[in-house]
């Protein structure tokens, strides 16, 4: 299990810290799918910080997709940043920035442009199951 | 949700010297308050007035939507952990733990059973004979398992040595992440505080100085340097807390209510300020106040730190 530590001067707000830790013990392979984040109770019981740090931190983690809390049981990882589909990330980041500049400028605002894409990505997820 | 506390021109004078003036504040539901300044800036007189130890001179003052100590329901809701973290030298632990018991109605006796063993207390040890980390842990838990709405505790750690002091504030959240409940503490000790607390109280001179969510306050106060001269003129929205000039360079710590500190001032330095250089910066200049210069014009005053 990952073990979070604490730097208050080096000017990054704690609630980074924790994210950037998991980040790091991700791609290092410390932490792989599947593995347990330690309760927000153990948290603030070691580093006797605030527990809305912890909230937040896991909060942000779980944003950007890495973790999913399952009630009542904990904080599970579910992606790894180690490996090699991060490799395809990029290229794949670059074809939908490109779709994206194309469908504002047909006209596309926000909004339409995200419900377009989540009616798509259920449709063809569906079909891939 | 009701707000935790809430106040409006609260006061509380000794005969003619104030303790506590005109102080009008809300703090919101589920955070941990850190209350800082100098001593006999009115930290304990307003720690007092929200336990409803002692009653004000002039104004209101609500807790958790009740007159403090207004009755039996409201004294439940609230634990108090006094300066010195105080319990009876003469009787034991577990006396401690049957007297909690008898007097509080909804007395947590398996939180409070399994903290004792937790921390290691000896439930047979007379608490005149504790040390001054395990009484101030003592009183914690007697504070937590009346299972209140709201904690105060007055310099809690203030006496105690660093191992003593972390293992006091590890227990301390360990109880707030199960209990939900909020927090308001004194200290001087603003590393521990920037650890543990989400909103900032700062008090000097009687007055509250500055208070808020302690993002948003970090979000606003910056330090920008310049060359002399440069910072002399600064545009609306933009106060100075504290400016310390040499003879070639300029520092301020500011205040900015207009969020566009770096657009304004495209020839300093913005810098982001900690929690400690933001609550000294508020300090010092009360204490500067205090010693009667004006409040206006930093960058003509005197208070150069020569360098």
């Amino acid at each position: 299990m990952i073990d979070f530590h604490l730097d208050l001067r080096s000017g990054v707000s704690p609630y980074q810290q924790l994210v950037q830790q998991v980040q790091r013990a991700l791609r290092l392979g410390l932490l792989s799918v599947g593995d347990q984040l330690p309760t927000v109770k153990e948290v603030v019981a070691k580093l006797a910080i605030n527990p809305n740090t912890v909230l937040k931190a896991y909060r942000e983690l779980e944003h950007l997709g890495l973790v999913t809390p399952r009630p009542g049981v904990g904080t599970f990882v579910t992606q790894s940043l180690a490996g090699e589909s991060l490799a395809a990330h990029e290229p794949l980041r670059a074809e939908l920035r490109a779709w994206l500049a194309k469908a504002r400028g047909a006209g596309l605002d926000a909004e339409s442009i995200e419900a377009l894409f989540m009616t798509t990505f259920r449709e063809a997820t569906e079909v891939t199951r | 949700m009701t707000p935790v506390l809430r106040t409006e021109g609260l006061t509380k004078r000794y005969g003619r010297r104030p303790a506590l003036t005109d102080a009008t504040l809300t703090i919101p539901a589920g955070r941990i308050v850190g209350l800082v300044g100098p001593n006999g800036a009115g930290k304990s007189t307003l720690l007092n007035l929200i336990a409803g130890t002692l009653v004000p001179t002039a104004g209101t003052i609500e807790v958790l939507g009740s007159r403090p100590a207004a009755n039996a329901e409201q004294l439940a809701k609230v634990g108090f952990v006094a300066q010195d973290t105080p319990v009876y030298a003469g009787l034991s632990v577990d006396d401690h733990l049957r007297m909690g018991a008898r007097l509080n109605p909804g007395w947590d006796v398996t939180l409070a059973r399994q903290r004792v063993a937790q921390v290691g207390l000896d439930p047979a040890q007379k608490a005149g004979r504790l040390s001054g980390g395990q009484r101030a842990q003592l009183a914690l838990t007697l504070a937590a398992a009346k299972r209140p709405r709201l904690l105060l505790f007055d310099e809690p750690v203030a006496s105690l040595d660093p191992l003593a002091r972390r293992a006091f504030l590890q227990s301390l959240m360990e109880f707030v992440a199960e209990l939900e409940v909020s927090v308001i503490l004194s200290s001087h000790l603003l590393a521990d505080l920037e650890r543990v607390c989400d909103h900032l109280a700062v008090l000097a001179d009687s007055r509250v100085q500055l208070i808020g969510d302690v993002e948003d306050l970090l979000a606003v106060h910056k330090r920008l340097v310049g060359a002399r001269g440069e910072l002399d003129a600064l545009p609306p929205g933009i106060e100075i807390i504290q400016a310390d000039h040499t003879a070639r360079q300029s520092t301020l710590v500011v205040h900015d209510t207009t969020g566009l500190l770096a657009q304004l001032m495209p020839g300093a330095d913005v810098e982001r300020l900690d929690l400690e250089d933001m609550v000294l910066a508020y300090l010092t200049r009360a204490a500067y106040i205090a010693a009667g210069a004006p409040n206006r014009s930093y960058a003509e005053q005197p208070l150069e730190a020569q360098r």
